[in-house]
């Protein structure tokens, strides 16, 4: 197999993996990493260079890339990787980040970025180290029940303990459910906008990314020094506490107390389940463990440990794991009205199970729920399943469908909320945005604003819920083109972390001048400041929407689900004027994004 | 002046180990570099993440398998238990790493050659959750009995 020259040390090495042809090829790419840091940046080019433009997201040839950066291995909560396809769900950018140990292992296997390409005619499983990658057949994992004993089976065989990650597909990747999700180290996942089936599509049931390796500086005394400063903000900040101790549900007493807290498919804002529900009353009847991605003290992953009873053995129980996170809780809880947290869990470890991605899942069975009050849906097109608010045991029947299909419902409902309203109807309360389906905040205009003109159509591409809940101190809304700048602005930033591939909770902690010195010490070729790394943020972000409007995104016909203008927010009803006006500047902004740069493509290898 | 009591690292509640690693980057930075290639403190799953973790590091035995199976040397016992390491004297065997029934002997890749824990205790003073100790050996401790990694 052709292999690079370049030193496994130094960050830009990516490893091209062709499934069809069961070949590999390792590139030095430095070039393109020192222009675009890594993570975000490096993926969209790669997405470009290989094919994503042209690609459709069911062509074999849909490329996925999964890219890191050069804090990785180095730094605290640097240690998220990005990954970048064409989204079976919404035909655009998919994109999607996971914690847990992938981004450490990549690094420590001495690539920067994986790009897959092709389909592999029978199931494969990846084994991906420093010399390249072995082929594993998995036609034997392939239509296993249940998605965490693939998770057993890979991990039982493959070396490396300690020093990799694994990432599988479970039912729903298999069958192309367009919002399956790849799970990593059990508990994390690259969730939203369909990458699993991408992985379906490909016969690709999982990858093991095994490595340890060693990242070189030049003053390690310069290092250490740096390195204290950000350890001790991590450990000691207040931010960090709040995910730390309670972990991200702590966001749902707060949310339902501002009624921003969508509730039975967002007809209401409040939800009387929420203190059952609440970060504080999970951690009281069943936090179990915390866990942390590799290289961060926060330890924000919280599982539950849920015992059950076996149905005719009164002495025979199981204790199972579960993780749970505010937008699985929403998705699972509140939007469907479950407010037995029991229930809630059992529907999350379901959805788990079938390899489901959670916050869209629970869209659409909220949806569904509607689609069955106004008479839009039958119950025999729910093959005998009668979906009601609160029916936990429905909605777990109903999520092993999706992904089973019986009927055409529910092959329609496989292929998100927007694309059944189109079918059944409903338009107005499917609630979805750039064909994404909502995160859990009901916050106002910012929040939906961001779901809409995020490049990947999540609350975390410019958090403008934050924006939303801010500004209710000062009692006033930014104007709407004013809301639009911030939102660009902090989107613009956030590209710049997300190819340095710090976690978005450290982002106050990773502040331009610590990423400046982060970085000269890291490589001190790669000497940067504020203003160059934020022209490098504002480059992946014009590619990123570049490559949206490509694939046919205009943002002025963008879809508002009536439902989000009926029901309150903590700013009261959505003027839809200032939704308007704020579309049409942001509109007008994306459209004097400067053209990203060319560079040129000097892969060797 | 009186001598001091040597050192060891003791894993002292794996319980609340969260897996973050902290520990082994911080073993590695102690030589002057980042990853986890250099650290001679490991930390795995227990079987899968949802069964928490398990911590390899030297426990500084009184009495050293890993010294007793070295043909050259290269490991001799230190005063309070643990091992000192002469790279010099080392060809590479392995059965240091085949005698230490915890894997704590970890091994270099390129230099075919044991990386031995030198007690210095950086390790636990970056553990967020106090899962490692740095404490003191006792002259008698010939059952420490806390070592539950």
């Amino acid at each position: 197999m052709p292999r690079s020259d370049m030193p496994a040390d130094r960050f830009g090495r990516v490893l091209h993996v062709d499934l069809a042809k069961r070949r590999f090829e390792i590139r030095d790419r430095r070039d393109l990493f020192r222009e675009s840091l890594g993570g975000a940046g490096a993926a969209i080019r790669l997405l470009e260079e290989n094919g994503g433009l042209s690609a459709e997201p069911q062509d074999p040839g849909n490329p996925i890339v999964f890219a890191v950066g050069p804090l990785v291995g180095l730094y605290p909560m640097a240690s998220k990787t990005v990954a970048m396809f064409v989204s079976p769900h919404n035909g655009r950018l998919g994109e999607s980040h996971a914690g847990g140990r992938s981004a450490v292992s990549i690094r420590m296997a001495g690539y920067a970025a994986v790009v897959l390409t092709g389909a592999s005619s029978t199931p494969v499983y990846l084994v991906i180290h420093d010399h390249g990658v072995e082929f594993r057949d998995a036609s034997a994992l392939w239509g296993l029940e249940n998605s965490y004993t693939v998770g057993r089976v890979m991990r039982e065989r493959e070396p490396g303990s300690g020093a990799r990650s694994i990432l599988r597909i479970g039912r729903a990747g298999e069958v192309g459910v367009t919002y399956a999700c790849v799970i990593t180290e059990t508990y994390r996942h690259f969730g939203r906008l369909g990458l699993g089936a991408v992985f379906g599509g490909k016969k690709l049931k999982g990858i093991v990314i095994v490595g340890r390796g060693r990242v070189p500086v030049a003053d390690p005394k310069r290092y250490r020094a740096h390195y204290d400063l950000v350890f001790q903000a991590a450990t000691r900040s207040k931010a960090m506490r709040k995910y730390h101790d309670l972990g991200t549900p702590i966001n749902v007493l707060p949310l339902h107390e501002l009624s921003a807290l969508p509730t039975r498919n967002l007809r209401e804002g409040s939800f009387e389940g929420a203190e059952a529900i609440s970060g504080e009353a999970m951690a009281k009847r069943f936090l179990g463990r915390r866990l942390a991605c590799a290289h961060c003290p926060v330890a924000c992953v919280h599982l539950a440990a849920l015992r059950t009873r076996h149905p005719h053995e009164p002495y025979f129980f199981s204790t199972a794991m579960l993780g749970y996170d505010y937008e699985p809780m929403y998705a699972l809880g509140s939007m469907l009205g479950v407010a037995d947290p029991e229930a809630m869990l059992r529907l999350m470890d379901e959805v788990e199970i079938q390899g489901l991605d959670a916050m869209s899942t629970g869209v659409v069975l909220a949806w569904g729920t509607e689609a069955v009050e106004n008479g839009l849906v039958s119950l025999g097109e729910l093959d005998g399943t009668a979906l009601s608010w609160g029916d936990a045991d429905a909605y777990r029947a109903a999520i092993r469908k999706i992904v089973e299909r019986p009927t055409d419902l529910y092959r329609a409902m496989a292929r998100g909320v927007a694309y059944a309203a189109s079918v059944y109807g409903g338009e107005g309360f499917a609630l979805a945005f750039g064909g994404n389906e909502m995160p859990g905040y009901h916050t106002g205009p910012g929040g939906y604003l961001t779901f809409l003109t995020g490049s990947r159509h999540s609350h975390l591409d410019s958090a403008g819920y934050g924006i939303d809940q801010s500004a209710l101190g000062e009692g006033e809304l930014p104007p709407p083109e004013e809301m639009i700048r911030q939102l660009f602005r902090e989107e613009a930033w956030r590209q710049v972390l997300a190819s340095l591939v710090v976690c978005f909770f450290a982002r106050g902690i990773y502040t331009p001048d610590v990423v400046c010195e982060a970085l000269a010490i890291a490589d001190e070729g790669l000497f940067t400041d504020e203003s160059s790394l934020r022209r490098i943020g504002q480059d992946a972000l014009a590619r990123k929407q570049r490559f949206n409007e490509v694939k046919g995104y205009d943002l002025t016909e963008s879809n508002m689900p009536e439902r989000i203008f009926e029901t309150r927010t903590p700013w009261g009803k959505l003027d839809r004027g200032y939704m308007r006006t704020a579309l049409i500047a942001a509109s007008e902004l994306w459209g004097h994004v400067d053209e990203p740069r060319e560079h040129a493509d000097t892969s060797s290898g | 002046m009186p001598q001091a009591v040597p050192k060891r690292i003791s894993v002292v509640d794996v319980e609340r180990c969260v897996g973050c690693q902290c520990c082994v980057f911080a073993c590695a930075r102690r030589i002057g570099v980042g990853g986890t290639a250099d650290a001679r403190i490991d930390v795995r799953s227990a079987g899968g993440m949802r069964k928490g973790f398990v911590v390899i590091v030297c426990r500084a035995c009184p009495d050293p398998p890993c010294a007793r199976v070295c043909p050259t040397d290269a490991l001799t016992p230190r005063a309070g238990g643990g091992v000192i390491f002469r790279d010099a004297a080392c060809i590479g065997c392995g059965n240091c790493r085949e005698a230490c029934p915890f894997g704590a002997v970890l091994w270099d890749n390129e230099q075919r050659k044991p990386m031995i824990c030198v007690y210095c205790g950086v390790c636990a003073s970056f553990c967020p959750y106090e899962v490692l100790a740095y404490e003191e050996t006792k002259e008698d401790d010939d059952a420490p009995v806390r070592h539950a990694g």
